[in-house]
């Protein structure tokens, strides 16, 4: 098979295409900056590849409806930025709770409340820890470069249909509205019957099926609870991350998303100049590379988490490596565009200990 | 030679088994006519059910069909995405008027203005119901609840909110129409209403909403009795019965 | 042709709906509890004969408890 000719493109408009390419047949969308190359390019894109395109009266609405899409076993989305995130997060739960494969994208911004329109990673909690009410999880995958955004937007599909869970691409402003070249791949072998053994489609011939996160009956709760944990313990397999030169490194920079990737470009200057300097650039921040985290640590390097926000994925770097080591935090303020320059000195400084 | 048959044929959608329901709560009823309307159009093979949250959360109990248990307000915004996944299906909302009329007021509006091709039934009973009587957005003046213990104050809380006209009067309606289970009359029709309504949307010619004015004894502090009167006596004369909207009608004049 | 009511003691509520709606008025409130403790509604006492088959108790009621037969001429029957 032929390579896909590569085309040049905005993330926002690789997450679309990556969406189209897994075979998503519905989104649900509201505008919001800086997200919303994703529904304007979906509303004919979608639509002449055969599917629904709904723009909603709000985030509620349009989280609401993909829960009904993905209900039904088939592949469907729906994207926004920070404040919309926050009215998604009542039917998020809703689709924890009832096992609905939905796949969410948020392209981030500034906050908290209404923030600005640029780029930030104040979400992180929110994407990781739950978001909504009750004790679920997310599988949460970060892209940092524009491909990714393409190639992890097809795989949240395949990995919400696994688990029956849903799904956040965590994106920022950077990735969506920086355009780069993409090799836009075809996913291998679907399965054609996905979907097919429980969503909705009328009682025909046999059993009816319940789609719900209502248990009241003595021990019901508990039980569904139990399953739940089992699946997030059993979503530790899908653990993926970016080593750039770790295994000489004295010093171990953790960064996510865009801002691994703008810390990658100043580990390479300062290795230049023969500082011992790698990254771990975590790509699902649920599950977390914890064991990658701890190993390194064990072999006695020292750790700096950066983050376009006050201090949120660092508490889970420490909480990783709290037997042996601990690790230093530089804020990238948000309301910022942060350059390759502004990790220098603060690398430096946690290289000198 | 004489033989024995049964007048009362209850549709096999409808599970044999006792409801939740506080004796005299119209739900029964109302459940019992989207059954057989359903089972005489012979759509319940097809059919999606989009639970909503209240009293009638359990629904789902009593009617076999594939179904989906929604956040409050927001099953018509659960139905769309239903729908348009699965455009060959029946697909219904069943909601009260605490979820249709208050919180999901947003999301009733909009699917019924896109006129999503689905059909709702909104039963109206002026009280918010599982949570334990308060007032809802169709509590009448004057009404007692444990939110307005000295009566719904149009001052302080507004007039209660007649859906019926407001969903007729939006562009994507197909059929709107008010109905009470009071008596025999009113059930007759009211069977009619939920039937077109489900017709309707095998037509694919729009949304279709049936208003059912229902009894919550309980919470009215009423006997059964009284609070069947009640319709009668408070809520018609505030929510007028009727046809509010049917494209079809209007096409034959 | 003479018709039957049968209520589903187990079913009913004690509502009461269907008394209001009987247009020969034959039923009633029983002095017997069903076993969630509800007072079950009967035909009063020798009036089964009066019930016409309407249905209409059947209709009224929300609890799909009440049953009415009536017999007709059965069609096979006159060969």
């Amino acid at each position: 098979m032929s390579t896909p000719k590569r085309i040049f493109v905005k993330g926002n408009e690789a997450i679309s295409r990556g969406a189209l390419a897994a075979g998503m047949k519905c989104f649900f969308g509201y505008p919001i900056t800086p997200q919303n190359d994703i529904p304007e390019f979906l509303s004919s894109a979608l639509v002449e590849a055969g599917g629904e395109f709904v723009q909603a009266e709000s985030e509620v609405a349009a989280a609401n409806m993909l829960m009904g899409a993905a209900a039904c076993g088939i592949r469907a989305m729906t994207s926004s930025s920070s404040p919309g995130m926050s009215l998604k997060q009542e039917a998020i739960s809703y689709m924890a709770g009832s096992e609905i494969p939905g796949v969410i994208v948020n392209v981030s911004r500034g906050g908290p409340g209404l923030g600005d329109i640029g780029p930030s990673q104040g979400d992180y909690f929110q994407a990781v820890k739950g978001g909504g009410h009750g004790d679920y999880k997310l599988l949460v995958l970060a892209p940092g470069t524009v491909q990714e955004a393409y190639d992890l937007t097809m795989k949240a599909f395949d990995l919400a249909f696994k688990y029956r869970n849903p799904v956040l691409v965590l994106a920022d402003a950077i990735i969506g509205q920086m355009k780069e070249p993409v090799v836009p791949r075809v996913p291998e072998n679907r399965d054609p019957e996905e979907g097919q053994d429980w969503g909705l489609q009328g009682a025909k011939g046999r059993d009816p099926r319940l789609i719900k996160s209502l248990f009241l009956d003595d021990g019901a709760l508990a039980d569904q609870n139990l399953k739940l944990q089992a699946k997030y313990k059993a979503m530790q397999a899908e653990v993926d991350q970016e080593l750039f030169l770790t295994e000489d490194a004295e010093l171990i920079v953790v960064a996510f998303g865009s801002i691994g990737r703008i810390a990658k470009s100043t580990i390479r200057k300062l290795r230049a100049q023969g500082h011992k300097v790698g990254l771990v650039r975590p790509i699902t921040l649920f599950p977390f590379p914890s064991e990658v985290l701890l190993d390194l640590a064990k072999q006695g390097k020292r750790f700096l988490t950066i983050e376009h926000n006050m201090g949120q994925m660092v508490e889970d770097v420490r909480l990783a490596i709290r037997t042996v080591a601990d690790s230093a935090f530089h804020a990238q303020l948000p309301g910022n565009l942060p350059t390759p320059d502004d990790f220098e000195e603060p690398i430096l400084k946690a290289l000198e200990g | 030679m004489t033989q024995e048959i049964r007048v009362t044929n209850y549709p096999e959608v409808l599970t044999d088994r006792p409801t939740h329901y506080c004796p005299g709560c119209h739900h029964g009823t109302a459940h019992r006519l989207v059954a057989e309307a359903i089972t005489d159009l012979g759509l319940v093979d097809n059919t999606i059910l989009i639970g909503s949250i209240g009293c009638s959360v359990f629904i789902y109990n009593y009617l076999t069909l594939d179904a989906i248990e929604s956040p409050h307000g927001r099953a018509p915004a659960v139905a769309t995405g239903v729908k348009r996944a699965r455009p060959d299906k029946i697909v219904f909302t069943y909601q009260g008027d605490g979820d249709l009329a208050s919180i999901g007021m947003a999301e009733i509006m909009h699917c019924a203005n896109r006129g999503e091709n689905i059909t709702t039934i909104f039963v109206n009973n002026t009280v918010y119901g599982m949570t334990g009587g308060q007032m809802a957005p169709t509590t009448l003046v004057g009404q007692k609840t444990t939110t307005c213990p000295g009566g719904r104050c149009r001052e302080n809380e507004g007039m209660p909110i007649r859906m019926t006209e407001i969903i007729a009067s939006l562009g994507g309606v197909a059929f709107a129409e008010r109905v009470a289970v009071n008596n025999v009359k009113n059930i007759m029709k009211a069977k009619k209403a939920v039937a077109k309504a489900f017709e309707y949307q095998t037509k694919e010619i729009g949304f279709s909403f049936v208003e059912i004015l229902a009894t919550c004894p309980t919470n009215w502090r009423m006997t059964p009795l009284q609070a069947n009167k009640r319709i009668e006596t408070e809520m018609i004369p505030y929510f007028p019965l009727g046809n509010y909207k049917d494209v079809l009608a209007k096409e034959e004049k | 042709m003479p018709s039957r009511v049968e209520f589903r003691e187990d079913r009913c509520k004690g509502c009461l709906l269907c008394t209001e709606v009987c247009p020969t008025g034959i039923i009633q409130q029983s002095s017997r509890f069903n076993q969630k403790g509800y007072k079950v509604t009967e035909i009063a006492p020798d009036r089964m004969n009066e019930c016409k088959g309407c249905a209409f108790c059947a209709m009224m009621c929300p609890d799909y408890a009440i049953n009415v037969f009536t017999t007709k001429q059965a069609k096979g029957g006159r060969k």
